[in-house]
């Protein structure tokens, strides 16, 4: 099909054939309307601020004065709360509905926390005022640590990591410490095994360490023989997700524990999958030590688009001497940071961002724990084990689960009951975006073949759940009939966007807007699609 | 409990479905001595709203907003007044609990304001293309010291001393655990430092800070122009993105990465985060950069649309072979940051940065009035640098008794160092008043 574009005017769905509606004049689809970016929209006039006219003053500038415009568009006010509001309906979301994207634990997100999180004495305040001003926000950083220690049962926890990956790199870092201290930083080997996060190898990798893969059973868990086998002087460190990326519990995970420690090695364990097991096991009594822990997944706290996360880091008795600064401590004046040491060679670890941590997610992480409190989390991590095994005995009718038993908080399947259809699993997901559901991760955890991987999460009513079984059973039955292959690889059609042209993204970047990335108006051209 | 929808039919339910008669069967891979019997001791059970919130408040309370009277403090993160709009707009489901936008056909509104975000950035540090936000800019110059690494292949990077110290110790931190060198400069309180001699064919970057944590403003091109003489790079930090509005941008003076911190625009105090890291660089070196990145693109029907690209740089495709292991950015602080930046436009956003300029220059001057306090900067934008006869730190305590905010000594950030004990940073923005300059005048000749 061709199409003609015209870009600068924003409207080219006018010209469109998606969707099954006929084109409108406007390119806009009822409450679906079409979004020009806002420097297509700019009158050098408009400003969305009043401020007064800055009094006349010599200026200390040295001569640094900015010669020339930056080229900032000028909004009023109503102009950017609607492109705000148009882009905000352009976006799939939880308060929506199941967004069951396997690993990311997207569970409901409490008004009560955002409320929290804006108080004046939490939201405006700053990192380095006297800290006699603000002893309630350490004594909130250290009442949440407490919360995540005694949860964890671990001694010890850093709390200024920004998201996972940081955590990682957090704990990753505090074992180097902990073997240079030992003298024994020959150890260069980090086993990983081939189902984790990407995020754990390339942390591995950037410290220096050497990453040795371990393979995975037959039935999805780590094969705890190669493991073994793997063990030695050479070794640094193990980083082992539990529950692991293919939604299932470690078993012989204590007894890998007692491995790992016995060649004199650490034992990471991601705690990406934490809310599996949130208040009904204690990582502490696994043998672990040291394990990163997202606010954002188990805690709620919200995923914004992308971030801001948060990754505080549960340490071990063997660990705990190198978290990084700062850290709360409290004497006979009160709360405060140990802020600064000497030469980081005269610290454990050193500092990994600067200031105290994420403290908007601290105060709505806490305000999460304390309104399920002890007994609800435990109802938390068993409804989430509950949903994801009530989704994988539905869904097993027509889908093909990649392993037997049960999971724990989400479900994995593998693409064989779309054999000899047609139909990926790119375009199963796809096709689940018309039905109004966001799809699972796909092609991930990558020992599985065309992996869906499940996660509903604790917060979605059983109603809910139902809809999306019978929504997802309808779709495998008519991928089966062999008759909706095209309409398969169509989809979705419904969407803000049909699929995107992902390569030509990649082969002829384009990452800024520019005056040049426009023809001139009365110039249509033609695209891609040709 | 009110998040969480199953009830007890509903559970049972389920079990039958599952063919399972508890759920303690789905957790029997759980070794039996790790299987907790019943609830964690030692934590309170669940409370209502009222209950929550009444407890955090109370937390909230022993705190002394920056709002609540005079406000000099900054060294890395700004009071700046926020519009209304930008929270409201922040807080709409569709971004708020949305994630990282995998799915782009539904996760258009994420990225298109991250593309307008890059934009933004790349116009307002004169460089030519951004990425979608780091954590923070102290994380942010610590990658910027690896990009540079990539980019060179050398491993040894020169800290200014006008860096901030915690984002030094933060590059300093990475450099050890990492594998390079950072040879850190002494304390530059006067801005006078000269590194241009040392670069050498070893040097991979010079990371430097403009304004400097002691305030100074600097012509930088002389040290870009000593740094591609050596075939190294010069990393620009910006604490005070505001800054930018008034001052010639570092892309102009010959910067190659420019890591900036984002809190000043629709992001707010927070204690320290989360923030937003920005992240610039010439188009040469975009497939060394870090982080995610928005790409233009078209769909099935030739309509323009965009997508997270270029991520075969990223850990989720490369693993070990990353150019980082970043996953989540700082999203909806970047969308705090391009709402606030969108309504102020040219036009606001200039006159903000000068009236942020003109409001330290009268802070300054009243300062100075006082007996025995020195301002050692010629050249600043919002925050200078004082000299008083006396150790800051404890005048900083005294002034907050009579309840003036009154700015951070330089202790805090370098302790055990005579040379600085006596300097307070101090920091005015456009939420200062005549008033409250007086007013810290009037308290610092009275506790000197």
């Amino acid at each position: 099909m061709v199409q003609s574009l015209d870009r600068s005017q924003g409207r080219s769905g006018a010209l469109s054939a998606s969707g099954t509606t006929a084109p409108t004049f406007t390119g806009n689809r009822a409450l679906q309307l079409e979004e020009k970016l806002i420097f297509e929209m700019g009158q050098p006039g408009r400003c969305g601020v009043d401020l007064p006219e800055p009094p006349k003053v010599a200026d200390r500038l040295n001569g640094l004065r900015r010669r020339g415009a930056i080229g900032l568009p000028g909004l009023a006010e109503p102009q950017v709360v609607q492109h705000y509001t148009r882009l905000s309906q352009k976006n799939y979301a939880i308060d929506m509905g199941l967004y069951p994207l396997g690993s990311c634990t997207m569970k409901h997100n409490p008004r009560l926390n955002e409320k929290i999180a804006r108080l004046p004495g939490f939201a405006d305040v700053h990192p380095l005022q006297p800290q006699s001003t603000v002893q309630g926000a350490f004594e909130l950083i250290d009442e949440l640590a407490r919360w995540l220690k005694t949860l964890t049962g671990m001694p010890a926890v850093a709390m200024s990591p920004a998201a996972g990956a940081h955590g990682e790199m957090c704990g990753m870092m505090a074992i180097a410490a902990a073997l240079h201290a030992r003298g024994e930083s020959q150890r260069k080997t980090v086993l990983v095994p081939e189902s984790a996060h990407g995020t754990n190898p390339a942390t591995a990798a950037a410290l220096g360490f050497v990453v040795k893969p371990i393979p995975a059973t037959d039935d999805g868990h780590v094969d705890v023989a190669a493991l073994k086998a793997a063990l030695g002087p050479d070794v640094a460190a193990i980083m082992l997700t539990n529950p692991n990326t293919c939604g299932l519990f470690e078993r012989d995970i204590r007894d890998v524990a007692d491995a790992v420690h016995a060649v004199g090695a650490y034992f990471y364990c991601d705690g990406a999958n934490y809310n599996a097991i949130v208040g009904r096991v204690r990582p502490g009594d696994l043998g672990v030590d040291c394990m990163h822990i997202n606010l954002h997944k188990t805690f709620s706290t919200p995923h914004g688009g992308g971030g801001p996360g948060s990754g505080p880091v549960v340490l071990s008795d063997r660990l705990a001497a190198y978290a990084p600064r700062p850290w709360i401590v409290r004497d006979a004046q009160g709360w405060r940071a140990a802020e600064e040491g000497a030469s980081v060679d005269g610290q454990p670890l050193g500092r990994l961002k600067a200031f105290h941590g994420q403290m908007g997610m601290f105060t709505r992480a806490l305000a999460y724990m304390m309104s399920h409190g002890s007994d609800g989390l435990k109802q938390v991590a068993e409804d989430a084990v509950l949903s994801a095994n009530y989704v994988m005995a539905r869904l097993s009718v027509e889908m093909t689960p990649a392993f037997g038993g049960p999971c724990m908080h989400e479900a994995l399947f593998d693409d064989s009951f779309l054999k000899d259809t047609g139909v990926s699993t790119l375009d199963f997901a796809k096709a689940m975006i018309d039905e109004g559901f966001h799809p699972m991760t796909m092609y991930f955890p990558l020992v599985v073949h065309g992996a869906l991987l499940i996660e509903p999460t604790e917060t979605q009513p059983k109603e809910s759940l139902d809809q999306f079984c019978d929504a997802l059973l309808h779709l495998a039955r008519k991928a089966k009939t062999g008759t909706a292959v095209e309409e398969f690889r169509a989809a979705p059609t419904m969407a803000p966007r049909r699929r995107l042209d992902e390569t030509l993204a990649a082969r002829k970047p384009v990452l800024r807007w520019k005056p040049s990335n426009n023809p001139p108006t009365d110039a249509p051209t033609r695209q891609a699609a040709e | 409990m009110r998040y969480l929808p199953l009830t007890d039919a509903d559970r049972s339910e389920m079990l039958s479905v599952i063919g399972v008669r508890s759920v303690d069967e789905l957790f029997r891979d759980v070794p039996e001595a790790a299987r907790l019997k019943g609830k964690i001791d030692g934590l309170a059970d669940h409370m209502g709203e009222l209950e929550v919130d009444r407890a955090l408040s109370a937390m909230a309370a022993k705190n002394r907003a920056a709002g609540a009277g005079p406000f000099f403090v900054g060294a890395g993160a700004y009071k700046h007044h926020v519009p209304s709009s930008v929270d409201h707009l922040i807080q709409r489901g569709e971004f708020l609990t949305s994630y990282t936008p995998y799915q782009p056909e539904i996760t258009q509104g994420t990225l298109q304001y991250l593309f307008e975000f890059q934009t933004q950035i790349a116009l307002l540090t004169g460089m030519d293309v951004a990425n979608a936000s780091m954590y923070d800019a102290s994380t942010g110059a610590a990658e910027a010291v690896l990009m540079a690494n990539r980019v060179t292949r050398r491993a040894k990077a020169i800290l200014s001393g006008g860096l901030h110290p915690q984002y030094r110790a933060v590059i300093e931190t990475t450099a050890r655990w990492q594998g390079f060198t950072a040879v850190g400069a002494a304390p530059d309180a006067t801005g006078i430092e000269d590194l241009a001699a040392q670069v050498d064919k070893d040097t991979s970057c010079v990371v430097v800070q403009n304004p400097s944590v002691f305030g100074h403003v600097r012509d930088l091109s002389p040290l870009a122009k000593a740094c591609h003489d050596a075939g190294a790079l010069l990393i620009v930090v910006v604490t005070e993105i505001v800054s930018l509005g008034l001052l010639t941008p570092p892309g102009e003076m010959g910067a190659d990465i420019v890591v900036a911190e984002g809190q000043s625009l629709g992001v707010g105090l927070n204690f320290g985060g989360p923030y937003v890291g920005l992240f610039a660089t010439r188009d040469k070196f975009v497939r060394q950069m870090p982080g995610r990145l928005v790409g233009e693109t078209v769909d099935a029907d030739g309509q323009r649309g965009f997508v997270l690209t270029l991520s075969t740089r990223e850990q989720h495709i490369r693993r070990e072979k990353a150019t980082s292991n970043i996953c989540t950015n700082s999203g909806l602080c970047a969308l705090a940051f391009t709402i606030h930046l969108t309504l102020l436009g040219e036009a606001g956003f200039t006159r903000l940065a000068a009236l942020n300029h003109t409001t330290a220059v009268k802070t300054a001057d009243a300062l100075a009035q006082v007996k025995g306090v020195s301002v050692l900067n010629s050249a600043f934008f919002n925050e200078f640098t004082v000299r008083l006869p006396k150790p800051a730190a404890p005048v900083v305590e005294r002034l907050a008794a009579k309840g003036v905010l009154g700015g951070v000594p330089v202790s805090r950030l370098i302790p055990d160092d005579p040379a600085v004990a006596d300097l307070l940073l101090v920091a005015a923005t456009e939420t200062v008043t005549d008033a409250d300059i007086a007013a810290f005048a009037r308290a610092l000749q009275e506790v000197l």
